[in-house]
Formats: C-alpha cells, sequence, structure tokens
C-alpha cells in the first residue's frame, strides 16, 4: 500500500474473516480501518516536530440473544481472535438490552465521493509538507522557494513576525460488514495547513483545508496570518458589553460544532437537553444548514458507524429547524429510521453530524465589513465550553485577530475578548445581518461555513477580565 | 518486547540520527456506561506497537508503526530520521538535550486488585445500581455512571543506554444525574474533574462509595434546577477541593510547561502569559501559595517511575511562598533553557511523539478546614465540582463555571445557589487565597482528558488540592438578559 493505491478487498476480507470468528455464536459487526498520518509542525518559524504514523484498527460489536459488547485491537496479525473471545464473554455477563434496535440491513450504499481521496496526499512525503510549512512561514511577495526564501523570512523577521502551525497529510481507509450482509468500505484523505504569525502584541491565524495536498496554497495562508498579525499593533481593549460582529468562517464552525452536536442529536432531544423545536423558526430566515457527507466541497465517508449509507439531511431550511441526526437506536425510539449520523464506540453520546454546511449567502466579506457602522471583526474563537445545552450559553474567547470597525474600516486591532452568549439566540430571526459568499472548509471541526454578519454578540469581559 | 524498540533506535542512528528512543508500548483498556440503569457500553481495547523519535539538528522526527516485527521496527526508525531530515528544509539553531544519567530499571505502579480481575458483572451491578439509584428520584431525567481502566506496559530504550520496563495500571469513575426544567438543565456529578481517577487499581472504586452518595447527587440536581440564580457581584469565594484542582490545572498547570513558555505549542495550546526572565521572581500569588510538580506520589493519577524520556520521576518546587521558582520541562526545552531537565515529558501511546506534560501539579496543604473556612467567612459563596471551564491562550484570563454554589453569610453556609460562575486574572486571583484546607483534606484528584499537542493527545495529570478561600472575586457572569 506504499503508493496509496486501495484495494477494497483487503480489509473487507478481514471483515469477513473476522465474522468467521464470531460465527454462528452471536450477530455482530465488524469495522477496520487502516490509515497513514503525517504531521508537520512549526513554532518560532522552523520545523520542531514532524511525526507520522501508520495505523490499523478493528472493531467487533456482538450482540449475543440481545446483549451487547464491543471489543477493538491494533494486533491484526496476532489479536482478532482474542479480540472476538474478549466481546464474547462480556456480551454474556450483560443484561439484555431490550432497546437493540438491530444490524443494518444489507441495502446499497452511494461510492466515495469523487475528489474526496487523494493517493499523493496519504503518502507525501515530509518534504512536501515541509515546502507548504516553508511557504506559510515566509509568505512574502513572489517565489518563496530557493533563494527567495531568505529574503521573504528576512521581511517576516523584519516585521517582528514569526510563524507557528502545522502541515498535515494522510489518508485512511474504512471497511464494514456485518452478519446481516452489509458491506461497506471507503477512503478518504485529508491535507492541512494552518498557522499563526505572531508579532510582539498579537497574532493571526491562516487555514487551508483540502483532500489533495496539491491544492494548498501555503503562501496564500501564511500571507492572510501574516497581514493580520501586522495589524494587531497599537492594541485598544474593546469595552464589555454587547457588540455588532461579523464572524469570520473559523468562529462560525465553532458555532455550528456547538449547536449541530448538542442540538440537533436526537438522543439529547430526546433527553430534553436540546433547544430544538421542529418546525420552528428557530433561527434568522436566511440560515440554511444541512449535514451532507457527500457533498464534494467536505471530505466524508458515505457510511456511519453502524454501516447506514449516508446522504444529505437537512437540519434548518430558512430558519426553520426541521430534522434531527439519528443512529439506529434513537430511531428505533423515535419511530423513524438511521440518518447514518451513528459515531464509533458513541452510543453514549449519540448521533452527530460531522459533515455540517451553513449555505452561503450573498454578501462578500469585504461588503459584509462595509456595511458595518461600528463592530468587530472576529477571525477565530478559543477555548468556547458550553454552560448549558438547553440555553446554549456559552463562554469562550477570541482569538487569532480581533479587530474593531468603524464606518466600513477595519480600523484598529482589539485585544482578544471573553464573551458570554447563547448561540441560539444570536442566530435567531433577526439579529442575522448578511451571510457571506465565502463558504469554506474551516475550524476544527473542518465544516463548510461562510462569514456571518451578526446583530449583537455579548462580551463579558476584556482581556484584562 | 526490548528487541523491537532496540531495533527502532538502530534503525534511527544508522540513518543519521544523533540520539534516538524508542517504547515498545502494550496498552489495553476498558471502559463501561450505563445510563438509567441499562449498561449502554462495554467496550474493550487493545493496541500494540512501536514509535520511535530521532532528533537531526533543530527538529525530532518521529514514526510509529502497529504491531512491528524487527524488521519493520528497524524500518520506522530509518522513518523517523528520514522525517527528522526534511525538516531542515525550514531549519532553526539545532536542539540539543540537558543531560540524564542512563537508566536499566523496571518500574510498576503497584494495584492491590487489578481492575480487570473484577468481574463484569461486579462492574456492571455497580453501574446499573447507582444509575437506577438516581433516576428513580423524581426530576432526574437522565441518570449516568462510567467505569474505565487502563493497563499500560512500555518497553524504553535509548540510544545513550537507558532500558526501562514500566507497567502501569490507572483506574477510574464518575456518575451524575441531569435534571431538565423548562429553560434550562442541571447537572450534579460526583468525584472530581470529571470522576475520580488514580494510578491505583480497582480499590479506588471500592473506596468512594458511588453507591452511598447516587442518592444526594440526584437530589441536588432536581434541587437545582428551583434554587435562585447565582447574582453577579464580587464576593469572597470558597472554592472545593476538586474546583481547586481545575484551577490549578487551568491557572498554573498548563501556563508553567517551558514548551509553551518557549512558543513551541503558540500556533494551538497557546502560550504563557510567564517570561522565563520572571523566574524566581515573579509574584505568582499570596504568600500561603505553594505549588509542587511531585511525579513521585504514591497513587495519583500523574505518578510514574520514569518519563518517556527515560528521565526518573521527581518533585520539582513550582511556586514556592507565592513566588514562581519552576517549570515542567523535558530534556530538549530545559536544555534551550539552561534549567535541569524535569523528567515530565510523556505521550498519550506508543503511537504518539512525548511532550512536556502535567505530572501531580498541585497545592500543598494549608491549616484551616473547610468547616473553619466557612466559619470564617461574613459574606460569600462556596462552588463545587466544575461544570464548565475556559481560559485564553496565555493561561491569564479564565472564567469557571460550578454545578453548585451556596451562600455563605455570617459564617454560616446558606441557601443553594445554580448556575454559579466566576472570573479572574490568574495572578491577580491567586493573590487573593487567604485561606487553605488542611493536610486532612489533600486529595490527589486526578484528570484523564488534559488535551495538548498536534496531533492531539490527551493526557493522565494528577492535581493534589484542598478548599481555599479567595478574596475580591467576580462571580455570576452571564449572558445577555434571557440566556
Amino acid at each position: 500500500m506504499k503508493s496509496g493505491q486501495h484495494d477494497p478487498t483487503l480489509l473487507l476480507d478481514l471483515c469477513s474473516r473476522i465474522l468467521d470468528l464470531v460465527g454462528g455464536r452471536a450477530e455482530a459487526e465488524v469495522t477496520v480501518s487502516s490509515g497513514r498520518s503525517a504531521l508537520t509542525r512549526f513554532a518560532n518559524s522552523f520545523i520542531h516536530q514532524n511525526v507520522a504514523e501508520t495505523g490499523q484498527w478493528a472493531r467487533v460489536r456482538v450482540v449475543v440473544d440481545g446483549r451487547i459488547a464491543s471489543a477493538g485491537t491494533s494486533l491484526l496479525a496476532t489479536g482478532l481472535d482474542a479480540m472476538v473471545e474478549r466481546a464474547l464473554d462480556a456480551a454474556r455477563f450483560r443484561p439484555v438490552d431490550p432497546d437493540w434496535p438491530g444490524l443494518a440491513p444489507p441495502v446499497h450504499a452511494p461510492p466515495p465521493p469523487e475528489g474526496a481521496y487523494d493517493p499523493d496526499t496519504h503518502v507525501a512525503a515530509p518534504e512536501a509538507r515541509a515546502q507548504v510549512v516553508r511557504d506559510f512561514v515566509a509568505p512574502g511577495g513572489g517565489d518563496a522557494h530557493g533563494a527567495a526564501l531568505a529574503d521573504a523570512l528576512a521581511d517576516a523577521l523584519a516585521d517582528g513576525l514569526t510563524a507557528a502551525g502545522y502541515c498535515q497529510t494522510g489518508g485512511h481507509e474504512v471497511a464494514f460488514a456485518n452478519s446481516a450482509g452489509q458491506q461497506l468500505w471507503g477512503h478518504t484523505t485529508r491535507a492541512v495547513i494552518e498557522g499563526i504569525h505572531r508579532s510582539a502584541e498579537g497574532d493571526g491565524g491562516g487555514q487551508q483545508v483540502a483532500a489533495r495536498i496539491a491544492d494548498l496554497d501555503g503562501a496564500a495562508a501564511g500571507r492572510r496570518a501574516a497581514g493580520k498579525a501586522r495589524r494587531s499593533v497599537d492594541m485598544i481593549d474593546a469595552d464589555p458589553g454587547d457588540w455588532e460582529v461579523v464572524l469570520e468562517p473559523n468562529s462560525v464552525v465553532d458555532v455550528l460544532d456547538l449547536l449541530t452536536g448538542h442540538g440537533f442529536n436526537a438522543k439529547h432531544h430526546a433527553e430534553g437537553r436540546s433547544f430544538v423545536r421542529l418546525g420552528e423558526q428557530q433561527m434568522d430566515e436566511s440560515l440554511t444548514i444541512f449535514d451532507d457527507a457527500l457533498d464534494p466541497r467536505i471530505i466524508g465517508m458515505p457510511f456511519d458507524a453502524e454501516g447506514t449509507p449516508r446522504g444529505r439531511l437537512d437540519l434548518v431550511k430558512a430558519g426553520v429547524s426541521t430534522a434531527l441526526c439519528h443512529d439506529r437506536r434513537t430511531a428505533r425510539e423515535a419511530g423513524t429510521g438511521s440518518t447514518g449520523h451513528a459515531v464509533a464506540g458513541g452510543e453514549a453520546a449519540g448521533p452527530i453530524p460531522h459533515h455540517v454546511f451553513l449555505q452561503p449567502g450573498d454578501r462578500s466579506p469585504e461588503d459584509i465589513v462595509a456595511g458595518v457602522e461600528r463592530g468587530l471583526l472576529i477571525t477565530d474563537f478559543w477555548y468556547t465550553r458550553i454552560l448549558d445545552p438547553k440555553t446554549t450559553v456559552v463562554t469562550g474567547l477570541t482569538r487569532n485577530g480581533t479587530f474593531l470597525i468603524e464606518n466600513g474600516q477595519i480600523t484598529r486591532a482589539v485585544r482578544n475578548l471573553r464573551f458570554t452568549q447563547s448561540y441560539i439566540e444570536a442566530l435567531a430571526p433577526g439579529n442575522v445581518v448578511a451571510v457571506g459568499t465565502d463558504g469554506r472548509l474551516a475550524g476544527e471541526s473542518q465544516f463548510f461555513a461562510p462569514t456571518l454578519h451578526l446583530k449583537s454578540w455579548h462580551f463579558s469581559g476584556g482581556a484584562k477580565g | 518486547m526490548f528487541e523491537f524498540a532496540q531495533a527502532a533506535v538502530e534503525g534511527a542512528l544508522a540513518a543519521g540520527a544523533t540520539y534516538a528512543d524508542a517504547r515498545f508500548g502494550l496498552n489495553r483498556s476498558e471502559s463501561m456506561f450505563a445510563r438509567n440503569g441499562r449498561i449502554e457500553t462495554l467496550r474493550h481495547g487493545e493496541s500494540g506497537g512501536v514509535g520511535v523519535r530521532a532528533l537531526i539538528g533543530s527538529s525530532w522526527g518521529f514514526m510509529a508503526v502497529a504491531e512491528p516485527s524487527e524488521t519493520t521496527a528497524r524500518t520506522a526508525g530509518f522513518d523517523a530520521a528520514a522525517i527528522a531530515k526534511a525538516s531542515a528544509l525550514v531549519p532553526g539553531p539545532p536542539l540539543e538535550l540537558a543531560d540524564v544519567e542512563p537508566v536499566q530499571a523496571e518500574w510498576t505502579s503497584g494495584w492491590q486488585e487489578h481492575p480487570f480481575d473484577v468481574s463484569i458483572s461486579e462492574r456492571g451491578d455497580l453501574l446499573v445500581g447507582v444509575t437506577e439509584t438516581m433516576h428513580k428520584i423524581a426530576g432526574v431525567t437522565v441518570a449516568e455512571a462510567h467505569l474505565s481502566a487502563w493497563d499500560t506496559q512500555k518497553w524504553f530504550v535509548s540510544s545513550q543506554g537507558s532500558r526501562i520496563f514500566q507497567h502501569i495500571v490507572e483506574t477510574g469513575a464518575s456518575m451524575g444525574a441531569t435534571a431538565v426544567g423548562e429553560h434550562e438543565t442541571q447537572r450534579r456529578s460526583y468525584g472530581g474533574i470529571g470522576g475520580s481517577y488514580a494510578t491505583r487499581g480497582y480499590e479506588l472504586i471500592r473506596q468512594i462509595d458511588m453507591a452511598g452518595n447516587a442518592g444526594r447527587v440526584g437530589e441536588e440536581a432536581v434541587e437545582l434546577l428551583v434554587a435562585p440564580e447565582c447574582q453577579p457581584g464580587t464576593t469572597d469565594l470558597i472554592l472545593g477541593s476538586e474546583q481547586l484542582a481545575l484551577q490549578i490545572h487551568e491557572s498554573v498547570g498548563h501556563a508553567i510547561e517551558l514548551d509553551r513558555i518557549l512558543g513551541w505549542e503558540a500556533a494551538f495550546a497557546g502560550t504563557s502569559f510567564l517570561d522565563l526572565s520572571q523566574l524566581g521572581t515573579l509574584r505568582y500569588g499570596s504568600e500561603l501559595m505553594n505549588i509542587t510538580a511531585d511525579a513521585t506520589l504514591p497513587g495519583a493519577l500523574g505518578t510514574f517511575g520514569y518519563d518517556d524520556e527515560g528521565t526518573p520521576a521527581k518533585r520539582v518546587d513550582i511556586v514556592k511562598d507565592g513566588t514562581w521558582v519552576g517549570v515542567l520541562s523535558g530534556r530538549d526545552s530545559a536544555a534551550v533553557t539552561g534549567l535541569p531537565p524535569g523528567g515530565m515529558v510523556r505521550g498519550e501511546g506508543w503511537n504518539r511523539l512525548p511532550m512536556v506534560r502535567m505530572t501531580n501539579v498541585g497545592i500543598l496543604p494549608g491549616t484551616s478546614s473547610l468547616d473553619e473556612i466557612i466559619a470564617s467567612t461574613d459574606d460569600g459563596i462556596y462552588m463545587e465540582t466544575n461544570r464548565s471551564w475556559s481560559i485564553d491562550d496565555k493561561r491569564l484570563n479564565f472564567q469557571f463555571g460550578c454545578e453548585v454554589g451556596y451562600e455563605v453569610k455570617h459564617g454560616r453556609r446558606g441557601r443553594l445557589l445554580r448556575n454559579p460562575t466566576y472570573t479572574g486574572i490568574t495572578p491577580q486571583f491567586w493573590a487573593g487565597l487567604d485561606m487553605l484546607g488542611n493536610q486532612s483534606e489533600w486529595i490527589f484528584w486526578g484528570t484523564p482528558n488534559c488535551g495538548k499537542g498536534q496531533p492531539m493527545q490527551y493526557g493522565h495529570t494528577g492535581h493534589p488540592a484542598v478548599p481555599a478561600r479567595f478574596r475580591n472575586v467576580r462571580v455570576g457572569v452571564r449572558g445577555r438578559a434571557g440566556a
């Protein structure tokens, strides 16, 4: 597999072998994954940590007369028998689960999304990542390769900037099979450049995510970060209180992540812990949110951990909450079907959407900023924690570039602020001024989001408390 | 298993590494979750492989392979060196390592009852029982409990002659009840930072008496729904020891990590408000503040024999009588700064590059009891058990929420308060420390989910703590009206 090309039969055969080990003793579902991940970290403008890993994992869930247990191992050559026996032994000691929804039936699954896998990215050499890093670290004008690197780096250093971040490449393939006859296989790759440029006072962030390392433009990400860092001088403190805000995609993804993971999770909803009221206009009509692992703009696997094929699920249409994410268990309890959102080993967490889109709007980010009389531009949020899932009150801080907008112009850099804000209230009808055209994969969750212009965001403290 | 680690080191040296070390690891884990009287998840995990670290120039190269042979382990060493070499495209100053005496040793954490030897049915009965007890209480919507156990064996070899085997067993448990009201939810849980965790066996679970506390936990969750809200203001704040453990973890433990101070974690985990030029002079807190990083405390979650660079576990003073005097370091960060290596570098597993990690970063006890602290407080709030935590990337500006608060008036614990939160700036907050619990209230709390690094690693850290009082703290921070 050094070439990065995959033969689906290898992992599917391993799945079959594990099912054979279970034999007629139980119903069973098996997942086998294999992959390679590499990450090049840089700090103080040089590479200091450079890691790679070839990984493999097998997991079996057995159901013995309604008694369920699972086991996993990375020892694919020597540990499969023991894994199966451990799962079977454990299941025998468990009480019958009256809500067991059964195995996913054998149904046709869509093929892996076009463009979600790139063999060159799967096996990308450390030199390829280092090139992207070099472009990020020294993004100054023109060709940052070769002799120009020293000049570009000198420019950055002359500005008092240093860079830190990472470039990641890797790919993995996953095979699924169960004793009901379902068999699935998929593979994806991912390449990321993400980092900051730091000045003495502040910093600026830049990020790109793609399925192909060839699509990463380290210099563009670096220029974005360096540009924000250069503006982060003579910083001011903004007064705590309610501010009009322009959230760039990274910070929008944080909002989407917490709202969809907690709110549209059918388990949380059934327990009364969700804010979602289906059929109600809970968000501004300019907002449409959906989850779609098959959309070519995102990097997704075409089936979930239970072997249910994935597709598009509209969570919010024009501000109206329309659907919840289900796995097989929550679907059974709700009398509906799984939407393909089961998480491996995630029974306790419930179904979670991992391929979320916020539909882009019709205003460019520049237009949005131009329309702000007085407000704050937020690059990213940091350390956000939900205080209560029902009210979706969250606290966190701004990071990697916060700027004052006055009369449509970015005028000053602002020190990071702490906010305490209900996310659903921030998106409530009438609170969204504009949605940007600039949708992209962004943030820690790498959802697809554009810039958002919101009427009000509550900052509960400044950098000094 | 030393042969795989040895082969990996040899491979790295042959490919040009100036230094190399490798860990062969064999990790087993079990976790069990119960919800509302039913076992929801029962999982076993097992992984084995070798991770090899090669130093060339200014960078580490690291390669991990699962289930190696001697040949693939040697190749992994080669690959680690090749990866390190590629770093030269964006070079920095050469990385040196502080001296550590090579060691050939074995170390076992010790346990009375290995958690995997306790029958699944016994463990399951415990979780089913406590969740049934909580769930039967009118108003409790969700009752959850979980047990976790880890058995880690690692064989370490370095190119400088160390050969160390360690066997570490860790156990933990938690339980909590959630009550859902019309407009919000309330949660009450038992244990410390997400539970009780220790480098011990199942004896920990028998000691913490989950069954005896389940009813109280459920009742308090329901009571919280109708309790008055913690009002905004500035007051004296008394923290329970488990919340002080979290406070130490976030506002001291991460801030003193030398890799953060040097900027090595700037892009993700962040940096630190601490500047090395202030080491030995910076006033971190009041004179009552004495913080140590002690990897030798028996049974604490951050205890081990040797770190993942082969440095013996040790105790280091971090804050002495309120003055900042120490850091958490490894061989490379220590060499950069000229400080002695702290023996505080660990990886989540064999497949992760070791990095600076908290050991047992905790506060030394004072002389008061919690009752005495409350009795001497005229007007304040007592808060217990963390519910949310958020702190900036310099570890300076924090806001923490707790599950419960109690009014303290005229030396007595008063009404229950819901949604208690407090916020502050690290050195200002610690300067307000004026009363500290005593030795009998000193508990070794642990957290098994300390996130750091890229790729993200989850570390197990310990935090000895006692109840404490802080003067003039801003409490009751909320969002907009109605939120």
